[in-house]
């Protein structure tokens, strides 16, 4: 099976010159003023004052070319809470993001555990979505964590790679199983750490916020001890793993450890994780709950470093829709989880590339090629030949976060009502216009 | 009379009209200071022989309590009855939250009565910001979750200054679970509000990191003014909980004997008391104990509160609110 079969969804056949716009493409070593031709949804010709061949000119003077960004971690509730997301809502709002391809997790009602369901959700996916999606199915039957799952047929189904995500695969002898069994399809397995009987009843992290305001507390522990035993069972099996949404300071120490030993380690963070800390919990507002939770300035900033220095090789939203009626209720009472496919670049650009924190080349570089490398998909490219997978951003516009604008089929954004600059103006993904400002 | 300052100019007016009572961390010392002898003008009426007086005539208090309470409940109900207040007291159980109703629902049609003041009490934290952005009444926090138990704090300092004639510089010993307790949460931040100060003593595990110095050895409290005693709940035994290994082992080591106090200490309880688990039937019914002054500070306390929600803490016309000549 070839690594594009990983992905589903929309081929185009666009014919565009996106004229005059600053061309940044960092793994390429490209950053100038040229103009863009493609030709049946492929990267024909880079150049200054290209022929327009008849095609549509799209004016991009004083707006940034980059590759488009790739999130290896959405929620797209489908199938089973439809009210909340769907393939068309979520990979409209990816393209909405910027995004020529997300990875959508199988934590779905029903579980994603069966060939069948699988290929239905890529039939679907062809029929509807804005950008390809890649679906991962679940490690273990049910997400249960007690037997795995049928990953050979699964694989050969389409499954763009493995997680029990929402929960962690509970013992040890289960996941060095799976590592050892995984190496038959070769397709990533991504693990959220969680030691739950360290964290049950955790509302927010346990610190001094949590301790102040009588929230349960999800102690950094709970995540950095399971990232230590998936990184020694990757060392002791050989084989690959990824560790989702990291948050603490702690399971960084973990991650380097392990890939200055070398072992095959990868890791996400956030756009929440890394812009707030556990201080923004003190408004109580249901949006500002997730799970790993908001934790420390020292914890944030081992993060920013970690994305900085590529220890951390991707951000992923880990967008995750919940309706209106089960978080616009009280703290305690909601669910985890925030929307992030649709403003996850102008946060990372207002709050990080702005104050100087992160350079932009390296925000771009872990929101695309980082992604891609990990889950083995095609590397976006801004190149001669490369399918179009590209997105225009306009660094200097500002605009608000609204509730009414957003595609998401959910409004749960921690951003709403902020004012944000950085705003992506258009995405090709796989040769077609998916979004258009 | 104590050393209360008299309400005058020197208070600072508060910030905005529209007002809330939702956590002690809302307040400044001028807040404090104005609703406790706010308390004081009530409680020199709750001496005369009508009780009654008419400030709140006409205003609706609706008690919404999500939550069994018996002490509270009747203290606001009571405390708005002898202001002239309509109240409506409005239980979970038994209502239309059993059908399932959210809390945002419930709040909006409780609203349609145009109420003044909402109190309520919730298992949540955060539960009454959530309703007071969701309706046009004041609201106050009658505790909500394991976050914040204002007036019981306004309360605690108000009977605290009755008994020791001040509150800076006092030391209180808060004894026992304070991992779950609203009330200590709300308690200690109100202590260093007013410049007085907390130690938080009981077993290792019931001890929150970040709130206030902590110690786990039952004679540290020897130096403290008072010994304030939270409720040891069975649940923090429960199998799979660990907190503490048995009601029997915590009695031993942190329960308050009178043995364990010295001359001179006064002792708090928020109520209900367990006996003969946290504190000794022999001090809850000492000289020593404030319990008695608590549930009577309650009442005026939260007759200022109510007072000031509505009001947006303008002073007491002590003549004509009150009948009293300062």
């Amino acid at each position: 099976m070839t690594t594009s079969s990983l992905l589903a969804g929309p081929h185009g056949t666009e014919n565009v010159v996106i004229r005059g716009a600053r061309v940044l493409d960092p793994a390429e070593g490209v950053d100038a003023a040229l103009d863009v031709r493609i030709d049946n949804g492929v990267i024909a010709q880079l150049g200054e004052s290209l022929d327009t061949n008849e095609h549509r000119v799209i004016d991009a003077a004083g707006r940034t070319l980059v590759p488009a960004f790739v999130d290896p971690h959405v929620h797209l509730r489908t199938p089973g809470r439809e009210d909340e997301e769907t393939i068309s809502s979520g990979t409209a709002a990816a393209a909405a993001g910027g995004y020529c391809a997300i990875l959508a997790v199988p934590n779905t009602d029903p579980v994603v555990d069966q060939p069948d369901l699988l290929r239905g959700l890529r039939a679907r996916a062809e029929a509807e979505a804005s950008v390809p999606v890649g679906f991962m199915a679940a490690l273990t039957r049910g997400q249960a964590g007690e037997e795995l799952a049928e990953l050979a047929a699964l694989a050969d189904a389409g499954a763009a790679a493995f997680s029990d995500d929402g929960r962690p695969v509970a013992t040890a002898g289960v996941m060095r199983r799976a590592l050892q069994y995984n190496a038959v399809t070769g397709r990533m397995i991504a693990v959220h750490c969680e030691e739950q009987s360290l964290t049950r009843g955790g509302q927010a992290h346990a610190g001094d916020v949590a301790a102040e305001l009588g929230l349960g507390g999800w102690p950094s522990l709970g995540e950095s001890l399971m990232v230590a035993r998936d990184a020694d069972l990757a060392a002791d099996t050989g084989r690959p793993i990824h560790l989702m949404h990291l948050s603490a300071r702690e399971s960084v120490d973990h991650l380097r450890r392990a890939q200055a030993a070398g072992a095959q380690v990868t890791a996400e963070a956030t756009p929440h994780h890394l812009c707030l800390t556990d201080e923004a919990v003190r408004t109580l507002d249901a949006n500002l709950k997730m799970n790993p939770p908001l934790r420390t300035e020292t914890d944030r900033a081992a993060l920013v470093e970690a994305v900085r220095d590529g220890a951390i090789a991707a951000i992923a939203t880990d967008h995750a829709p919940h309706s209106p009626e089960e978080k616009d209720v009280p703290f305690e009472s909601a669910p985890f989880g925030v929307l992030g496919l649709e403003t996850a670049f102008a946060a990372l650009y207002t709050y990080l590339v702005g104050p100087g924190m992160l350079p932009l080349e390296t925000v771009l570089l872990r929101m695309s090629a980082g992604p891609a490398a990990i889950f083995g998909l095609e590397r976006p490219r801004v190149a001669v030949g490369a399918p179009a997978n590209l997105t225009l951003l306009d660094l200097s516009a500002t605009w608000r976060v609204k509730a009414d604008r957003l595609r998401s089929r959910s409004t749960n954004s921690w951003l709403l009502g902020k004012r944000l600059t950085g705003r992506v103006a258009l995405t090709v993904a796989a040769g077609r216009v998916a979004f258009e400002l | 009379m104590t050393d209360l300052r008299v309400i005058g100019g020197d208070l600072m007016p508060p910030a905005q009209e529209r007002r809330h009572l939702l956590s002690v961390a809302d307040l400044t010392r001028d807040d404090v200071e104005r609703l406790l002898a706010t308390a004081h003008s009530f409680a020199i009426s709750q001496d005369r022989e009508t009780k009654k007086l008419p400030t709140l005539r006409g205003r609706l208090v609706l008690n919404v309590f999500y939550e069994s309470s018996t002490r509270t409940s009747s203290s606001f109900e009571l405390a708005a009855k002898r202001l002239s207040a309509d109240t409506l007291t409005f239980k979970a159980s038994g209502s239309s939250v059993d059908k399932g109703e959210s809390l945002k629902d419930t709040a909006q049609t409780l609203s349609a009565y145009d109420p003044d003041v909402i109190v309520l009490r919730h298992p949540e934290a955060g539960a009454p910001a959530f309703v007071a952005r969701n309706v046009e009444a004041r609201v106050v926090n009658a505790g909500d979750g394991k976050n914040q138990h204002p007036t019981q704090a306004l309360l605690d300092l108000y009977t605290m200054r009755q008994a020791l004639g001040r509150l800076e510089g006092v030391h209180v010993a808060i004894v026992g679970d304070v991992l779950h307790s609203r009330v200590a949460r709300s308690l200690v931040q109100a202590l260093e509000l007013v410049g007085a100060e907390a130690t938080l003593v009981g077993p290792p595990t019931l001890l929150p990191a970040g709130l206030a110095p902590t110690s786990h050895d039952i004679s540290t409290i020897a130096d403290a003014d008072v010994v304030y005693v939270l409720r040891m709940q069975r649940e923090r035994i429960a199998a799979g909980a660990n907190f503490v290994p048995s009601l029997r082992e915590y009695t031993a080591c942190w329960g308050i004997t009178p043995e364990r106090l010295r001359e001179g200490q006064r002792v708090m309880h928020p109520g209900p008391m367990n006996r003969g688990i946290e504190i000794d039937a022999r001090v809850a019914d000492s000289e020593a104990s404030l319990v008695i002054e608590q549930v009577r500070s309650g009442l005026v306390v939260r007759m200022a509160v109510l007072y000031d929600v509505l009001t947006a803490g303008r002073p007491v016309a002590v003549d004509t609110a009150v009948g009293v000549a300062s």
